[in-house]
Formats: structure tokens, C-alpha cells, sequence
């Protein structure tokens, strides 16, 4: 990921977003944020921030439009104006710095004292320009002099206005500016000798007519006229009032941003977006909240409890969708946008700690981000590539996806992967690819389903071995090739045959690497032929449907499965995240093995989200929900089990377990189908172990499967390296097979070893053996 | 970093030599990083003892602290 990437991820990450309300607002106070404190009862909080945004904030509180309330997407608006009112009235201002006396050299003429020249003038002068403000009339203010003295005080505008007069502001009032000789007692020539600048802020009164001036157009983004030096107002000449007060502060503001940018000689135009107002791009859900009316009040203005009772209906809008959906997301308290920057910089570290390795590694990759995301964002896409980086910057963690890869190694060897067209064919028109899981968890319901396979289609052969999934997880693109171009190879000598597909993340493997593939899903071919006779009908049992993440995309296979379902006589109540927006079970991704406590998380919430037990189709998550207590049926079990209620609520086999019936299930295949004998087992793998369900969990935990025991009893058998504890006859032992040593505490006994303890460890021992 | 065993060793004695375990020097090393550390061993065959406590405790710590280098 370089850095035009990141910027690219980061911009479709929207949280960071202004408000509707603050990007409407020309002047862009941060009203969220001024709700926020004043619903604690932080007036002086409120004020600064006003302060912060607002030229004037008394004669703006007063008389403001308020633009923000047509945004707001409360039921009724925000009564902001009133808020900020109370701000002024109830928060203490901090001690005023000192200001800076010394001014600089550019002088900088105003013309027209309306509140679009004064804005202009005020942020001019708090950039220590002076400034002289030109007025036709004898009075500052122009249209705020209409108002009723009940609506806006002339105490009030008065004491505004002296902030002008104390930053050293200069007026010349009853002096009309124009453009020629004779039309006024100054002409636009002189200022341009006296000035550096001159704006043009002369509103709807405004004798000065800008192409008659010979200005040209003004520029909407920078006021500039085709004359150096000369900025003008984007209301001159417009019917009086015809723009809202607040919008002319704004163009005020702006203007003094070119003059300053035109004195100092930088960019008049270089990054001025979101300048005055704009749509925000912030997306808020609004679903499932309740209408709260505005606070009424009971004087002028609010007193400090309808306030604080006001502000506290602002919603605080912010995003964060993926974030309320995605334990992982929510685990580690941001949001996409700084998630992206941690992943980069982690990937950026030349020495030091890499503090994002877990994080990256904790995302499941299931994308339901990118489907209740706004901008569709997918944090799983950012986190596949970081893992790919990683790898190929050699600073993958061996430990996060090691023992899946090697599970997929085991699964693509001898002991489980087999490719047979049927008896006698040497090639086939459809090819049964069960996957992995299947086959450690239910293997009978292999043989059962190819079964069902031969009875309705023409020729189907079988292939047992991973679709390389796990490398595609970890990162490993070499792997990962490795694995599809071997299938790929197998595949055509098989003649090309229709793969059908009984794993989801399989589908999804095929589907989106190896576009060319036809490939259709066993739910798709049941519902075409129909349920098997041994379907096991409960008439009107109710289920809730977890639909697999990998195939979120993939309606077809929802609407078959729903409707094998239905048949079988069940209903069905759907989950609220569920197709497209379903969630993961914690396997994808390998968040199981990367972060075991999030997997916890994740496994807990999708099974609280319904009373009802859940029915998948995909054995790991069967296999993960059943392990917290779930009763979870896969819905082979509807067609091919007895006792549902016993197979709702089995636990999945263990690792070695998995490996074993994988193994157990290539040879039944092979002898009862294709009459092939099977080799006879290693001497490894026939040494008996005594294992009590104490130690096997042990063994879960830790990782540690059968065949290593197996081997290090093995070895210490063999090389009689061995440490014995001579109260208790226990013989203790160790051995590295490739990267991991795992030591084994034992004890013969008869024909087999006892196993009462095993751990294992990375860190290689420099042990120099001596016979 | 602190990788050697002071723990009691739970009274193991090499089945080969049957002699008691000694604390000797021995580098322990992982993803390029070594480190000398003084763990129990067969003085006669070198048969060396990381007990569970070792390999769970401070050394899966090591381990991830050096996978995050």
C-alpha cells in the first residue's frame, strides 16, 4: 500500500466528516460540538467554541437564519441560535491574551460597512493589517440598523463593533468610494495608491458597478477581480436582503482570505474547499430514534437548564455503521480512517515495535463492512493486502496463521487429498469438491451427499483437498497460487468437469480466482432434484438462518437454501444481519488463531442475536456456534441425521480429531468406491495414546495435535532422550519436527503411552546432543 | 531479557545417563535474535529440561514480543 492508496482508503472513510449542520453553516461552527458541552452544562466551553467561528456572536445569535436547522436531521431542529445566545449569556470568557500591537506595513481599505465588509475588515485586522473602512452612510452595520431594538439591541451591536475600533480599525464614514472621478469624494484609483489591497463590500447600495469599473467578473472561490489587488463582494449589485446575513459573514471571511494570500504572494486558490457552505458528506442513521420536540422557553432566552435539556437532544451525529455491526471494528476504539493509518504505519516500521500486527490479523476479511458502509469501504481488502505486505516484508508473525496453514497442508497431502473420475471413467462431466471442514467434522455426510450426487447427475467425480483458502488469509500468495494452480492442473486432466461446491468459502475461493471455473453449490442442486428421502421433517419447528460470509454475495444459494428448508417443514425467522449483511462466525480471516479473545466476542454476539437455534450451512460456523452452547444444525443434518436435538448441540471434533476423520474418510472412500487399497499406517501414527479429557483439552488450547505427540514419543522411544521423574515414573521428552518443539510428559502402558501433559515453544534450543 | 530457569525442576534426572540435571549456558534463539540463558541440563549428554512453566511464561512472551519486531 503506498501512500496514494492510503489517502484514497482514508477519503472513503467518512466519520471524520463535518456534521450537516456545521457544513451548512457558512461560518461553520461546530454546533455537534457545542451541543455536546453545553448538554454537561460547559457554557464557557460553548462560548469559545462560538467565539472560535463566529465574527460577531452576539448580533449573530440574535439574527442568524440558521441554516443549520434545515439541515438538522433531529425530528425538529436544534434551536442552535438559542444555544449559542445562552453560551454568550452564561459562559465565562477566558482572560484576553494581549494583543499584538505591532502591525504589519499592507494596508488594506474596506468598502461598505455592512457585516460582509466589517467580517472582512475584523479578520483582516486580527491578522494585524490596518485597515480603513470606507462608509457612504454615517452609521456601521448597513441592514442590522433595520432591526427592532427588541430583536437586536444597539448596546449589543455597539459592543460588538468595538472589537474593531480595539484592533485599531479606522473608519471613514459619509465617504462614498466610486469608481471615477466626480461620482465620490474617493476614487477606486486613489485607494490602489494608498492600499494593497481594496475589497469590495458595497451590498445592494452599492453605486459601484463592477464591469463598469472595468473589474471584470468577480471570482465565486477567491472574490479576486481582473484587477490586482481589487477583491469584491459576491452581493454587490443584488436586491437588498437577498442574501442571508450569515452567508454574507462568510463571504467576508473568505475575502480576507484571498487579501492575506494576495499580500503575502502565496495560492490564492490552493486548498479552499468546504469554504462557506457545503453538503456534508456524513452519513448518520436516524433509524429507531425517538422524537424529542424542541425545549420551549420560558423568557427571552434560555435559561441554563432548558439549555443543557436543548443541547441534549442533538444526536451527536456521527457514522460509525460498520463499526456498530463489526465486533473487530469496534474492539480496538476507532473507526476505518484510523485503523488504515495505524495498518500503514505499521507496515512502515523499519525498527521497532509493530503495535498493528494483531490488528491486522484480527480482521475476519468477511466484508460485511463494505455492505453497511455508506461508501461500501471494505476493511477486509486493507487488511489482505497488509497481510500480503507483511509476508513479503518477512515480518508476518510465524505464530497468527501457522497452524491453519499447516492444517491446509495436511489437508493438500497424501493423507487426505484424492481425485478420482468414477470407477472406470477417466473423466467427468461434474466434480464433488466437499472442502475441507465438511469432511473433519460430518465425513459420513460426504459419503452421503456424493451419494445423492451419483443418483441425479450424469457422471460426478470427487475430490477431496483444500481450496487454499487459509494462504489466502495469511497473506501467502505464494502458497495460496501454489494450491489453485494444483488444483487447476488436476482439474483438466479430469476433463474440466462442473466443480460442486459444499463450503462456502470454497464458492467463494473459485468463484473469484478462477473466474473460468463452473461452479455450483450442492443447495443449488438439492433444491433443482429435491430433499433426500431421508430428510428428517419437523413440522414447524422454528430456525433462525446464519447465511456463511463467503457467500454473502450469492442470493441464489440463500433463496435455495431458505427453500430446502421450508420443505422440510421448518420456519424460519431471519436473523437482522443476515445474506449480504451477514456476519462472521470468527473462523474467516483465521480471527480464531490471530486473537482468540475477539473470536470469543464475535462467536457470543452472532449467537445472542436470537432466541431461536440457529441452521447454516457452513461447518465451521455450525461447528464455532455449537462450541458456546448454541444448538446449531447444519442443514446436511436435516437430511441426513436422526436425533436433531442431540446433533444441535455436539460439539465440533477437536484438531486431531479433524485430521483423523479426514484421513479415515479418503481410505473408506477409496476402498468402498473405487476398491483401491490403502496403504498401511506409519509406525507413527500407530503408536496408541491414552488421552483423558482433561489433556486433550489441554491439546485443544494449545494447539497441539495427535501426530505431534506421536512423533515426539516416537523419537524419544527410538534415541532414548528422555528426562524421568523417577517419584512419579513419568518420562518427559521433546522434539522439533519443523518450527515449533513440543514436549510431551508420559508413561507407558502396556501396548500405548499415557499422556499427562504437553506444551510446545518457538524459541529454538542450541542443545548439543552427546550419545 | 530474562529467559533462564531458576525454577525447581521438579526433580528430573536424565532417563539416558541417569544423573541429575545441571544448570548450564545455553542459547535460546528465535527470528534472528539469540540469547545465552541458563537452563537445566545433562551434564553427561546435554539433554536439556524448558519447563512448562519456561516455555508458556516468559518465553511465549520473548516470542511475541520478537514476531512484533
Amino acid at each position: 500500500m503506498d501512500q496514494i492508496e492510503l489517502h484514497d482508503f482514508e477519503a472513503q472513510c467518512i466519520q471524520e466528516c463535518a456534521p450537516a449542520c456545521t457544513a451548512a453553516c457558512p461560518l461553520h461552527v461546530d454546533a455537534r460540538a457545542v451541543c455536546a458541552v453545553v448538554s454537561k452544562g460547559d457554557f464557557s466551553a460553548g462560548l469559545q467554541l462560538i467565539k472560535k467561528a463566529l465574527p460577531f456572536p452576539g448580533i449573530v445569535c440574535r439574527i442568524c437564519e440558521q441554516p443549520c436547522r434545515e439541515v438538522c436531521l433531529r425530528d425538529k431542529s436544534l434551536a442552535m441560535a438559542d444555544l449559542e445566545r445562552a453560551c454568550l449569556e452564561f459562559g465565562i470568557e477566558p482572560q484576553a491574551k494581549a494583543a499584538q500591537t505591532v502591525k504589519r506595513k499592507q494596508r488594506v481599505a474596506v468598502i461598505g460597512a455592512g457585516l460582509n465588509g466589517l467580517t472582512a475588515a475584523l479578520d483582516l485586522a486580527k491578522k494585524r493589517y490596518p485597515v480603513v473602512v470606507y462608509e457612504a452612510s454615517s452609521v456601521l452595520g448597513g441592514r442590522l440598523n433595520s432591526f427592532s431594538e427588541n430583536k437586536l439591541p444597539r448596546a449589543v451591536v455597539e459592543k460588538e463593533f468595538n472589537k474593531l475600533y480595539e484592533l485599531g480599525v479606522e473608519f471613514r464614514l459619509n465617504t462614498a468610494v466610486s469608481s471615477s472621478v466626480g461620482g465620490g469624494a474617493v476614487t477606486l484609483g486613489e485607494l490602489l495608491h494608498e492600499f494593497e489591497a481594496v475589497y469590495l463590500a458595497t451590498g445592494s447600495a452599492s453605486t459601484l458597478n463592477i464591469k463598469e469599473a472595468g473589474l471584470g467578473s468577480v471570482d465565486p472561490q477567491t472574490r479576486a477581480t481582473s484587477q490586482p489587488g481589487i477583491f469584491a463582494a459576491t452581493d454587490i449589485g443584488l436586491s437588498a436582503n437577498s442574501m442571508p446575513i450569515i452567508l454574507a459573514m462568510a463571504d467576508g471571511r473568505s475575502a480576507a482570505i484571498s487579501i492575506d494570500r494576495y499580500v503575502m504572494k502565496v495560492s490564492l486558490t490552493a486548498s479552499r474547499s468546504n469554504e462557506g457552505p457545503y453538503e456534508s458528506c456524513l452519513y448518520t442513521n436516524t433509524e429507531g430514534i425517538t422524537a424529542a420536540p424542541v425545549v420551549p422557553m420560558n423568557d427571552k432566552f434560555y435559561s441554563q437548564e432548558e439549555a443543557i435539556k436543548e443541547a441534549g437532544r442533538c444526536l451527536q451525529c456521527e457514522c460509525l455503521e460498520c463499526v456498530k455491526y463489526c465486533e473487530y471494528l469496534a474492539s480496538y476504539d476507532g473507526y476505518p480512517k484510523k485503523y488504515a493509518r495505524s495498518i500503514y504505519n505499521n507496515l512502515s516500521i523499519v525498527m521497532g515495535t509493530r503495535l498493528a500486527n494483531k490488528m491486522t490479523n484480527s480482521c475476519s476479511l468477511c466484508g460485511q463492512c463494505a455492505e453497511v458502509c455508506p461508501t461500501h469501504l471494505d476493511m477486509g481488502a486493507l487488511c489482505k493486502q497488509a497481510r500480503q505486505t507483511m509476508v513479503i516484508q518477512k515480518h508476518m508473525p510465524p505464530s497468527a496463521h501457522d497452524f491453519a496453514l499447516r492444517d491446509m497442508q495436511f489437508s493438500n497431502s497424501d493423507h487426505f487429498a484424492l481425485a478420482r473420475c468414477l470407477p472406470g471413467a477417466d473423466s467427468c462431466s461434474y466434480l464433488f469438491f466437499p472442502g475441507c471442514q465438511l469432511g473433519a467434522s460430518a465425513p459420513q455426510q460426504v459419503e452421503k451427499v456424493y451419494d445423492y450426487l451419483r443418483g441425479h447427475l450424469s457422471d460426478v467425480g470427487l475430490m477431496l483437498r483444500c481450496c487454499g483458502a487459509p494462504a489466502d488469509w495469511a497473506g501467502r500468495q505464494d502458497l495460496f497460487k501454489a494450491a489453485l494452480d494444483e488444483f487447476s492442473n488436476i482439474h483438466e486432466e479430469m476433463g474440466k468437469p462442473t466443480l460442486v461446491l459444499a463450503c462456502s468459502s470454497c464458492y467463494q475461493v473459485f468463484k473469484q480466482n478462477l473466474p473460468d471455473l463452473n461452479i455450483v453449490s450442492i443447495w443449488e442442486i438439492y433444491d433443482q432434484y429435491g430433499l433426500p428421502e431421508t430428510t428428517n421433517s419437523k413440522k414447524g419447528a422454528v430456525v433462525s438462518i446464519h447465511d456463511p460470509c463467503t457467500i454473502r454475495h450469492e442470493p441464489q444459494i440463500h433463496e435455495s437454501v431458505r427453500r430446502l428448508v421450508r420443505q422440510a417443514g421448518y420456519k424460519i425467522e431471519e436473523l437482522p444481519m443476515n445474506r449480504e449483511k451477514t456476519s462472521c462466525c470468527s473462523y474467516g480471516g483465521d480471527v480464531w488463531l490471530a486473537n482468540r479473545e475477539l473470536s470469543d466476542k464475535v462467536i457470543e454476539r452472532r449467537i445472542a442475536e436470537s432466541g431461536n437455534d440457529y441452521l447454516t450451512y457452513c461447518t465451521m460456523c455450525r461447528d464455532f456456534f455449537a462450541s458456546k452452547g448454541k444448538p446449531t444444525l447444519h442443514v446436511l443434518d436435516l437430511f441426513y441425521e436422526d436425533d436433531l436435538g442431540a446433533r444441535a448441540e455436539r460439539r465440533g471434533p477437536g484438531y486431531s480429531e479433524r485430521h483423523e476423520n479426514r484421513a479415515r474418510l479418503k481410505k473408506k472412500m477409496l476402498k468402498e468406491i473405487w476398491r483401491e487399497t490403502v496403504p498401511e499406517q506409519s509406525k507413527i501414527e500407530g503408536i496408541q495414546l491414552i488421552l483423558s479429557d482433561e489433556v486433550r483439552q489441554v491439546l485443544e488450547d494449545r494447539l497441539i495435535l495427535v501426530e505431534d505427540i506421536q512423533q515426539v514419543i516416537e523419537y524419544a522411544e527410538r534415541t532414548g532422550y528422555r528426562l524421568l521423574h523417577p517419584q512419579t515414573g513419568r518420562l518427559l521428552a521433546h522434539y522439533k519436527p519443523s518450527q515449533i518443539t513440543y514436549w510431551v510428559e508420559y508413561a507407558p502402558h502396556e501396548d500405548a503411552f499415557e499422556v499427562y501433559n504437553a506444551y510446545s515453544h518457538r524459541m529454538e534450543i542450541a542443545e548439543e546432543l552427546k550419545s | 531479557m530474562n529467559l533462564s530457569d531458576q525454577q525447581p525442576s521438579g526433580d528430573w534426572v536424565c532417563a539416558k545417563c541417569s544423573v541429575p540435571l545441571e544448570v548450564s549456558k545455553i542459547t535460546v534463539s528465535y527470528l534472528g535474535s539469540s540469547y545465552p540463558v541458563e537452563l537445566l541440563c545433562c551434564p553427561k549428554c546435554g539433554l536439556t529440561l524448558v519447563t512448562e512453566d519456561l516455555a508458556l511464561g516468559r518465553m511465549a512472551d520473548v516470542e511475541k514480543t520478537l514476531e512484533d519486531k
